[in-house]
């Protein structure tokens, strides 16, 4: 997970340049990370780092800090304490490059339901700064590829709640981003929906080489090639691929790791890998 | 697929990219307006019956004498009318810190704070395109009043456009500093009440301030000290071709104080550092 490592070229990747990194930058890197609520910590000493066109499952139960984390990632709340980096650059000196390279998929909807597919996409092109012309070519590409091409005009109010969380993946992708942050991005979907959305991302990562942090409470949301990081009361208590994880609590699959490690009832979802 | 060395440059942001930001924020802005006809209504319903009922009624109570910028004696309606040009102003700028907060409650607003551009320059957009909404309004006010008899010189619907543009964006940023500091929607109400109704009442929108200050000397100070009583003057020197220079520099002065105000409230390392987590979340 800490390893700068070549994006891997898919057979069907679409015409982006992919770097390299042989700088070793990692997608991101989160260094030291404190925050507090006035007297209530939510956040203590976060280290870790998701390398670019890797998968990493951020797994807690609710209130574990999860959406505080994303949310000074996005640079939603400020920095007390630590670093957090996008590509090399600091949120806090660069932010525009920084939230430039960025793709985000909040826990709450955060689609305009008054407005149509497209329109919502053109908005976020544009403040992205994203030419009107460009934008509309995008746009058709990203809703071709989830599948919503013939609902373009239709108003989001009227899309289901999947076709909603595969809008809101799209116009998160819409500016190439080389990092996607998804906070609890499957919630309130069916099986199917999950599956869906879930192979979707993952097919971003093998045929885009983009870095994806995954907030999650739900175990079987995690393969076994995935990196990991274990995330309870503020605190992160295991990190790395998920079969080291499992190896160092001395546990058979994610689901016992994590109740070894929190000593915290399983949270909901089917057995882990 | 060709590969390339990424090095952490920052590259900036062009003028291009920066005039695309405002043109899709004030689009935005102007579709949800459009989807909204109700608001459009009831933003026109509002001066006009302050301007077919109120007016008429007390056309022959208060007697206006001739004052700047009105070289003649004038009819009652004739004088209140940039007060109520100010008004639809100060209410769409309440309507869009009302919209700020709900997007917030509702999560969009997250689509605009995470924008890579300066969010100064974000808020400011928001601004323009809120201001542009409340042009369209005013305009269209100014086009039935014109039916009412109530006619500057022609040439004051064009002078007056500077001024309709410094007062809504002195009115909207007073209404985005004030939606920086409410967490939830169901407390904007009480807050209208406290902002809306003193800073109408409390000004020059309805009466002169010698006739104020006839009746009560500590509320003429009040009302001079109101910026929205320099919002209405200068639409109403401005309506007449003429510049009421006071008016420009406290209407100017406090559209730069509000919005600086509501940029270091929206600055996450200050204003919404001190909030908590949108609820359900952590």
């Amino acid at each position: 997970m800490t390893t700068s490592t070549a994006p891997t070229t898919g057979q069907n990747a679409p015409d982006i340049p992919a770097p390299a990194y042989a700088d070793g930058t990692q997608a991101l890197s989160i260094s030291g990370v404190n925050h507090s609520y006035g007297s209530r910590r939510a956040l203590i000493d976060i280290n870790f780092s998701v390398a670019p066109a890797s998968f990493t499952a951020l797994l807690g139960l609710n209130g574990a800090g999860k959406s505080t984390l994303f949310a000074l990632v996005t640079r939603l709340f400020g920095i007390q304490a630590g670093h957090i980096g996008i590509f090399g650059h600091d949120i806090r000196l660069a932010p525009g490059e920084a939230l430039r390279l960025l793709g985000v998929v909040f826990q709450p909807r955060t689609l305009d339901l008054d407005l149509s597919v497209t329109q919502n996409l053109l908005y976020h092109a544009a403040l992205h700064g994203i030419g009107r012309r460009d934008a509309r070519s995008r746009s058709g590409d990203v809703l071709t590829r989830i599948g919503l091409a013939d609902r373009a005009g239709s108003k989001v109010r009227d899309l289901s709640g999947g076709q909603m969380r595969r809008l809101e993946i799209a116009r998160a992708l819409l500016h190439r981003p080389r990092l996607l942050l998804l906070d609890e991005a499957t919630v309130g979907l069916d099986v199917k929906a999950r599956a869906d959305i879930l192979s979707h991302v993952r097919q971003l990562v093998a045929e885009q080489g983009i870095g994806v942090l995954w907030a999650t409470h739900l175990f079987d949301e995690i393969a076994a090639g995935d990196d990991l990081v274990v995330l309870h009361q503020g605190q992160i208590l295991a990190q790395g691929p998920v079969a080291r994880v499992i190896a160092e609590a001395g546990a058979d699959n994610v689901n016992a790791a994590f109740m070894r490690l929190t000593g915290a009832a399983a949270p909901t979802g089917s057995p882990a890998p | 697929m060709s590969s390339t060395t990424v090095r952490p440059v920052e590259r900036g942001f062009s003028f291009a990219e920066y005039l695309t930001c405002l043109n899709g924020i004030v689009w935005r802005e102007a579709l949800r307006f459009l989807h909204q006809r109700e608001r459009f209504v009831s933003a026109l319903v509002r001066p006009l019956v302050w301007l077919f009922i109120f007016a008429a009624g007390f056309r022959q109570v208060l007697g206006i004498s001739i004052i700047p910028p009105y070289e003649t004696y004038i009819l009652y309606e004739v004088y209140i009318a940039p007060g109520l040009m100010a008004m639809i102003q100060l209410f769409n700028g309440m309507q869009s810190s009302l919209s700020m907060v709900y997007d917030r409650e509702m999560g969009n607003m997250r689509t605009l704070l995470v924008s890579p551009l300066p969010r100064g320059y974000l808020l400011f957009c928001k601004l323009l395109a809120g201001t542009a909404v409340s042009l369209l309004q005013v305009y269209a006010f100014l086009l039935i009043a014109w039916f009412w008899d109530i006619a500057p010189p022609p040439t004051g619907y064009l002078t007056v456009l500077p001024a309709l543009v410094l007062s809504g964006l002195m009115l909207g940023a007073l209404g985005m500093l004030i939606s920086s500091g409410i967490k939830q929607l169901e407390n904007f109400a009480g807050v209208m009440n406290f902002v809306i109704f003193p800073m109408f009442f409390a000004s020059s929108a309805l009466y002169p301030l010698w006739r104020v200050r006839e009746g009560s000397p500590l509320l003429y100070y009040v009302c001079l000290f109101n910026p929205f009583t320099h919002a209405v003057e200068l639409i109403r020197f401005a309506l007449y071709g003429q510049i009421n220079w006071i008016s420009l520099l406290v209407v100017g002065g406090c559209a730069a104080v509000f919005m600086l105000g509501a940029i270091y409230a929206y600055d996450p390392s200050r204003g919404l550092v001190r909030r908590g987590p949108a609820g359900g979340e952590t």
